[in-house]
């Protein structure tokens, strides 16, 4: 249990920190302990994860928007309901993981604000149009297939509210990745006209998919430190090739070609080889050029704006009834 | 504006009857009753819950972890509080 008050960030902030201190905290991470929220931890430590954190529950929330972009026009009620229960639960990790950055002195409300002002970032790939039905199905298959594979390390992070909201995250993921899977599926046994549709699908999204799992390791600025204190377990370029090498036979079930002339099977090293990811692609999306970008940070701004008068009713709701409850007790006593 | 931050309740969930409910997550909610709804919506959807708790943050006292040793070390030195600490003899039996 979270409480708020324990949490409130160290009044020595700022000031150096230490070294006794931090090398207890790192002894601690070695030996696979557990860090709770009231326990000390380095002021690098806790800005890092509120900023992974935070990313990741925004990913979440703007996740909704390309996959809700295609309730109102699923082809089978079968296919409308699972989407509707997808697009619930995504919403349901971000609520898990907004929490859990709670827990680290923010609220949630700061957190809000960072996303709508363009201050946070969210995943690269929700920045992407979904054009037609198929996109829903690649979203299953290879958005949240290379969201397993990030995540599935991360029930192991160090810390203790992180890891197991990403426990709970993994467990619904991983269903969605399978209807994603079965959706395709279905489409390209259906006719040729389907089939095309999924593969122009693919075509879309391969790369935005590899996207994912950030910069290479040469580049990446967050590596090396958080490694060390066990906030992540792989390279981004480690879980790129562990995606890469499980997909790849998924697509050729699926009777469908990787938009990848330079892929070919190693087979001394049993690893797929692909080619280069666009970076510069990569950079225009993360700054906020991308195909969407505008566009899901506009949708994001007007739900929330439009939105103040009922959260401002429901607290005013709540104030008056309390008000009431007080009342009746003093006139009992 | 005049809009205030909503609360934060911590949500404990019992999974079946006889077991104890144990603490999952929480949620944001303007009131109790929002905050239960919000818990079912959120941490019961897939049958994992009969009952559902829900409190606010502010009314939870935690122990402090630099006062840990303090707090939980005795139980290790007074070995006669453990049940091993008491001989039976092996012709009375389990007991």
């Amino acid at each position: 249990m979270y409480t708020q008050a324990l949490n409130a960030r160290d009044t020595e902030a700022g000031a150096v920190e230490d070294a006794d201190r931090v090398a207890a905290f790192q002894a601690r991470v070695d030996a696979e302990e557990k860090i709770e929220p009231n326990d000390w931890m380095p002021e690098g430590y806790r800005k890092t994860l509120v900023r992974q954190i935070s990313q990741h529950a925004h990913s979440e929330i703007v996740g909704m928007l390309p996959e809700g972009n295609w309730i109102s026009r699923a082809p089978t009620l079968k296919r409308k309901a699972a989407l509707l229960a997808k697009v619930q639960d995504e919403g349901g990790h971000g609520l898990y993981l907004y929490s859990a950055a709670e827990t680290l002195g923010v609220s949630r409300e700061e957190l809000t604000e960072q996303l709508l002002s363009g201050k946070a970032k969210y995943s690269s790939i929700f920045n992407y149009p979904t054009l037609t039905w198929a996109d829903i199905g690649a979203i299953g298959w290879l958005v949240d297939g290379a969201a397993i594979m990030n995540q599935i390390p991360l029930c192991r992070c160090s810390f203790g509210p992180y890891s197991r909201a990403m426990i709970r995250v993994c467990k619904e993921e991983s269903f969605h990745q399978r209807q994603g899977y079965e959706l395709l599926l279905e489409m390209v046994r259906s006719s040729e006209e389907q089939k095309e549709m999924v593969q122009d699908a693919l075509n879309r999204w391969w790369w935005p998919s590899l996207m994912m799992f950030g910069p290479s390791d040469t580049d990446s600025q967050h590596s090396a430190q958080s490694m060390a204190w066990k906030i992540k377990r792989f390279t981004n370029d480690e879980l790129r090739q562990k995606f890469v090498d499980a997909t790849v036979p998924q697509a050729h079930y699926l009777g469908l070609t990787i938009p990848d002339d330079k892929l070919s099977f190693n087979e001394a090293t049993g690893h797929w080889e692909f080619g280069e990811i666009d970076w510069d692609e990569f950079m225009r999306v993360i700054a906020g050029n991308g195909p969407c970008n505008r566009e899901r940070l506009a949708a994001r701004k007007k739900a929330h704006a439009d939105g103040a008068w009922v959260r401002e009713a429901a607290i005013a709701y709540s104030r008056k009834r309390a008000d009431r409850r007080e009342a009746a007790r003093h006139a009992a006593e | 504006m005049t809009e205030k931050t909503t609360p934060l309740w911590e949500v404990f969930i019992r999974s079946r009857t006889g077991m104890a409910h144990r603490h999952c997550g929480s949620v944001h909610a303007g009131d109790a009753e929002m905050a239960l709804q919000a818990a079912r919506d959120v941490y019961t959807r897939r049958g994992e819950g009969l009952s559902i708790w829900v409190v606010p943050s502010a009314e939870i006292i935690a122990s402090d972890p630099a006062q840990k040793d303090e707090m939980f070390e005795p139980t290790a030195s007074k070995i006669y509080r453990h049940p091993t600490f008491y001989e039976i003899p092996e012709e009375v039996g389990n007991m």
